[in-house]
C-alpha cells in the first residue's frame, strides 16, 4: 500500500476523498483550512470533479452539503470549532433531517487558543445532535475514520462527526492509504419528505433519531476505535481520548501497568465503561478539550472515584501534553535547563508593508478627535491591531460582530461608532448586520479593510473580491456614502479627509480600504515569474 | 534509535522547509516520525517552532516533552533559547547567530551568543554570511540543515535526495544550490571551534 506524509488535517483529507466524496464544503478557520486546500490541489479530487470551492460561511457550506447529501452523494463540510456555532441551525437539524449520501462533519477545535477565541469542545454539538462521533488519536484514525465516516453515516442514516483538535490537525505523519472507492450515483432519498422539517414530518423525525440511539450506541460499544487494554490492576483505570492517549503512551513507555479504556467513537460505550468503573477504585479520564467524558461519568452527588479536569488532576484549561498527563500518575518531567530570562516575547504582527497598518495610522489619527472606545473590530490579521503600537480597536468577538456591535453601541448612545472588518469576513457574516444599520439609518461607519483575500488564515479566495461596492449599494447604503480609500503612505491626507468627512455624517458609511495583502502579492508575482521562466 | 528535534525561528524564516527535508529523508530510511508545527495567527512575524521526533519504534505524543529533546535547530539565536526547557543534558544547540530583531525590546546580541555558548554543545553559524558566499541566500535555512545534519541520526545522501525532491520543480540549478548549501553547512558544523 501507498504510504504518504501528512498532516492531521491533510489525512483526513486524503481519507475522505479514498472514501468516495463527492464535495467538500469550507469557509478556512484554524486549525481547519488546509482539508479543504489538499482536496483543491488534489489531482483525483479535480478528475473526480469533487467539488472543493470555498463557501461564504459555515452555514452555507454546512447546508450546501446537506443539499449534496440528499441528492445521494457523499459531502464533508469542514471548519474550525467556533464554525459550529455559525452553521449550529443546520447542522442540529441535519440530525433530524437524516442523510441520503454520506455527510461529514469535520470540527477541527483549538484548545489554548492558538488562534481562536475560545476553547468551546464540539463533542458537545455531536452529544446535543445526537450523532455518532469520531475522534481519532493519530494521523493514520484520522485517515481511517475519513474513509469509513461516509459508510457509517449512510448505514446509520444520520451525519458523523469527527473532532480534532490543533495538535492533531497540525501534526505530520506517514499514512498507509486504502484502496479509492468509487464515488455514489445520484439518488432521491428513502423517505420523499425526510427533508420536510413541518412539525408534523419533524415530530415523527426526531422520534426516528431517538429510536436510532440504542444502535448508534451498540456500533460504538462494538468500534475498533474504543479498545480496552485491560490489565489485572484494580487500583487505577483510565479512560484516554482521542490524543489524549498518546500522552499516556509517551509517560509509560507503551507499558502502562494500569487497564486503559481508549475512546475513538461517541456515544461512549456504556458497557466498558461500567465493567471499568465496577473493577477500579478510581478512574482517570483524560481528554483533550472540555471534561466531556468525566462530566458524563462524575453524576450529582459527584462520584469521588471520578478524576479529571472538574477535580483539578488536570488543567480544567489550555492543551494537554506528555508532562500534564505525567503528573497526575507522580511522573515528574526530566527538564534540565530553565528558561532563558534574555528571551522576550515577539507575538505575531502585522506583515511589513501591509494595507491595514496604514488604515489603522490614519484612523487613530481621527479617533483622537472623537475619542476612545469607539472602535469595534472583527476577526482577521488586522485584529491585530489590537496590540501595540496600534492599540486601535475594542472589541473582537466573532465572525462580523463589528458591524452589529458598533450599531448596538450607537442605538446606546455612542456618537460616531466605527466598526472595523475584513473583505472575507464581511462576507462571512457582515453583510446582514450592515442591513439592520441600513434599515434604521443607524449613524455608524463601517470600515472595509479589503485586501481582497483570505489573510490570516493563509490567502484564500475571498467571496468579496471586487464586489465589496456593489454588495454595500445593493443592501441600500446610498451610494455617496459607500467611499474608496488607498491606504497607502502618500495617501494618508486624503485617508484621514475621507474617513472624518463619513465620521460626520449621521447615517450608514461605508469606506473601503483597498489594497491587496502583500504576501498575496508577492505570491502572484513569483507565479508569474515562474510562469514567464518556464 | 531517536532524535528529538526542536525547530525554532520567526514566522517566515522557512523552519518548515527545513522540516520538509528531516521529514522526507526519515521516510527514505523508513523511520517513524511525527512532526508537530503551528500554522494561523502564530505564522505572522511572531516565534514559531516545529517538534520533530524521529524513531525506529512508534512514537506516541507529537510533541516533545519538557527535557527530552536531543537538539535544538534555531535560525534565529534568541529563538535558540526560547526552548532551552525540552534541552535534553547532554544535546546539542545549532542556531544561526544572525538575530532577526522585528521587536523594541530583542535583548542584547552579545548576551545571547554568550548564553548560547555556555552550553556545552552548541553550533554558532552564520547562514546567511555561508549561503551568501555560494551565492545563494535564499539556502540558508538548508545551510543550517546542513550544520545540524551530524546530530540527527540520518544518512547524509537521505538528506542530499531529500533536498532533490523538495526542490525538484525548481529546475536542477536551485537544486545544486541547495545541495552545496547543505555541504557548506556541514562543513561549518564539524570545522566549529566551541
Amino acid at each position: 500500500m501507498h504510504k504518504k506524509l501528512l498532516l492531521g488535517v491533510e489525512a483526513i483529507a486524503q481519507g475522505a476523498i479514498d472514501g468516495g466524496l463527492s464535495g467538500v464544503y469550507a469557509y478556512p478557520g484554524t486549525p481547519s483550512t488546509e482539508i479543504t486546500e489538499y482536496i483543491q490541489a488534489n489531482p483525483l479530487a479535480k478528475e473526480r470533479n469533487i467539488h472543493r470551492d470555498w463557501s461564504a460561511n459555515e452555514k452555507t457550506a454546512m447546508e450546501s452539503a446537506i443539499g449534496m447529501s440528499y441528492a445521494g452523494k457523499r459531502a464533508m463540510v469542514c471548519m474550525k470549532h467556533v464554525g459550529m456555532n455559525v452553521c449550529a441551525d443546520a447542522f442540529v437539524n441535519s440530525a433530524i433531517t437524516g442523510v441520503n449520501g454520506g455527510l461529514v462533519v469535520v470540527a477541527a477545535d483549538d484548545p489554548e487558543m492558538h488562534s481562536s477565541q475560545n476553547e468551546q469542545d464540539s463533542r458537545f454539538y455531536g452529544d446535543f445532535a445526537l450523532i455518532p462521533i469520531l475522534e481519532p488519536s493519530n494521523q493514520q484514525e484520522a485517515y481511517d475514520m475519513a474513509y469509513e465516516a461516509f459508510e457509517l453515516s449512510e448505514k446509520v442514516g444520520l451525519p458523523v462527526l469527527l473532532r480534532i483538535t490543533t495538535r492533531l490537525a497540525h501534526s505530520r505523519a506517514t499514512v498507509e492509504e486504502k484502496p479509492t472507492k468509487n464515488q455514489n450515483e445520484n439518488s432521491q432519498p428513502q423517505h420523499p419528505r425526510q427533508f420536510v422539517l413541518l412539525p408534523a414530518i419533524a415530530k415523527k423525525r426526531y422520534a426516528h433519531l431517538l429510536s436510532m440511539q440504542k444502535e448508534i450506541e451498540d456500533i460504538a460499544e462494538n468500534s475498533p476505535y474504543n479498545r480496552l487494554e485491560d490489565t489485572p490492576e484494580t487500583k487505577i483505570g483510565i479512560i484516554a481520548s482521542g490524543i489524549a492517549y498518546n500522552y499516556l503512551v509517551e509517560n509509560f513507555n507503551g507499558q502502562i501497568q494500569y487497564p486503559v479504556l481508549k475512546i475513538g467513537q461517541y456515544p461512549l460505550p456504556t458497557k466498558q465503561i461500567e465493567y471499568l468503573k465496577n473493577k477500579c477504585e478510581k478512574i482517570v479520564v483524560i481528554e483533550e478539550g472540555y471534561p466531556f467524558i468525566e462530566n458524563k461519568l462524575r453524576g450529582i452527588p459527584a462520584d469521588p472515584k471520578i478524576k479529571g479536569k472538574i477535580d483539578g488532576t488536570f488543567p480544567r484549561q489550555g492543551e494537554l501534553n506528555a508532562d500534564i498527563t505525567g503528573k497526575a500518575f507522580g511522573i515528574t518531567p526530566t527538564q534540565v535547563y530553565q528558561p532563558s530570562n534574555l528571551v522576550a516575547a515577539r507575538p505575531p504582527a502585522l506583515c511589513t508593508g501591509c494595507s491595514h497598518i496604514d488604515m489603522y495610522q490614519v484612523l487613530n489619527q481621527v479617533m483622537e478627535e472623537y475619542g476612545s472606545g469607539k472602535v469595534f473590530a472583527d476577526i482577521g490579521c488586522y485584529t491585530l491591531g489590537a496590540l501595540p503600537p496600534y492599540q486601535a480597536i475594542n472589541s473582537c468577538v466573532d465572525m462580523g460582530a463589528s458591524i452589529t456591535m458598533a450599531k448596538g453601541a450607537s442605538d446606546a448612545g455612542i456618537k460616531n461608532a466605527v466598526a472595523v472588518i475584513g473583505d472575507s469576513t464581511f462576507c462571512h457574516s457582515g453583510m446582514t448586520g450592515l442591513l439592520d444599520a441600513v434599515i434604521e439609518n443607524t449613524p455608524i461607519t463601517v470600515l472595509i479593510s479589503d485586501n481582497s483575500t483570505t489573510a490570516m488564515t493563509g490567502g484564500q479566495k475571498s467571496h468579496g473580491e471586487n464586489r465589496i461596492q456593489k454588495i454595500c449599494i445593493g443592501l441600500g447604503v446610498d451610494p455617496q456614502h459607500v467611499r474608496v480609500i488607498t491606504p497607502l503612505k502618500n495617501k494618508h491626507a486624503e485617508m484621514y479627509q475621507t474617513i472624518k468627512e463619513e465620521l460626520e455624517y449621521k447615517g450608514v458609511s461605508v469606506i473601503i480600504s483597498q489594497r491587496e495583502c502583500v504576501r498575496t502579492a508577492s505570491r502572484k508575482a513569483a507565479k508569474k515569474r515562474a510562469a514567464i521562466q518556464n | 534509535m531517536k532524535t528529538d528535534i526542536i525547530l525554532a525561528g520567526v514566522g517566515g524564516q522557512g523552519i518548515l522547509s527545513i522540516a520538509t527535508c528531516i521529514g522526507l529523508a526519515a521516510m527514505n530510511e523508513n523511520l517513524y516520525l511525527k512532526q508537530s508545527e503551528l500554522h494561523g495567527m502564530s505564522q505572522r512575524g511572531g516565534a514559531v517552532q516545529s517538534h520533530f521526533r524521529l524513531s525506529d519504534k512508534p512514537i506516541a505524543s507529537d510533541q516533545i516533552p519538557l527535557g527530552k529533546a536531543d537538539i535544538i535547530i534555531s535560525v534565529e539565536p534568541m529563538e535558540a533559547l526560547r526552548y532551552l526547557p525540552w534541552l535534553s543534558k547532554d544535546a546539542t544547540v545549532v542556531a544561526d547567530s544572525q538575530p532577526y530583531i522585528n521587536i523594541p525590546d530583542y535583548p542584547d546580541i552579545n548576551e545571547v551568543t554568550n548564553e548560547i555558548k555556555k552550553l556545552k554543545n552548541h553550533i554558532l553559524i552564520n547562514a546567511g554570511e555561508l549561503a551568501q558566499s555560494i551565492k545563494s541566500p535564499k539556502s540558508a535555512n538548508i545551510v543550517m540543515l546542513g550544520a545540524a545534519s551530524p546530530f540527527l541520526h540520518l544518512k547524509l545522501e537521505s538528506l542530499q535526495d531529500a533536498v532533490r525532491e523538495l526542490f525538484k520543480t525548481k529546475g536542477d540549478a536551485v537544486v545544486e544550490a541547495n545541495l552545496q548549501a547543505l555541504n557548506i553547512g556541514r562543513k561549518a558544523s564539524s570545522n566549529y571551534a566551541k
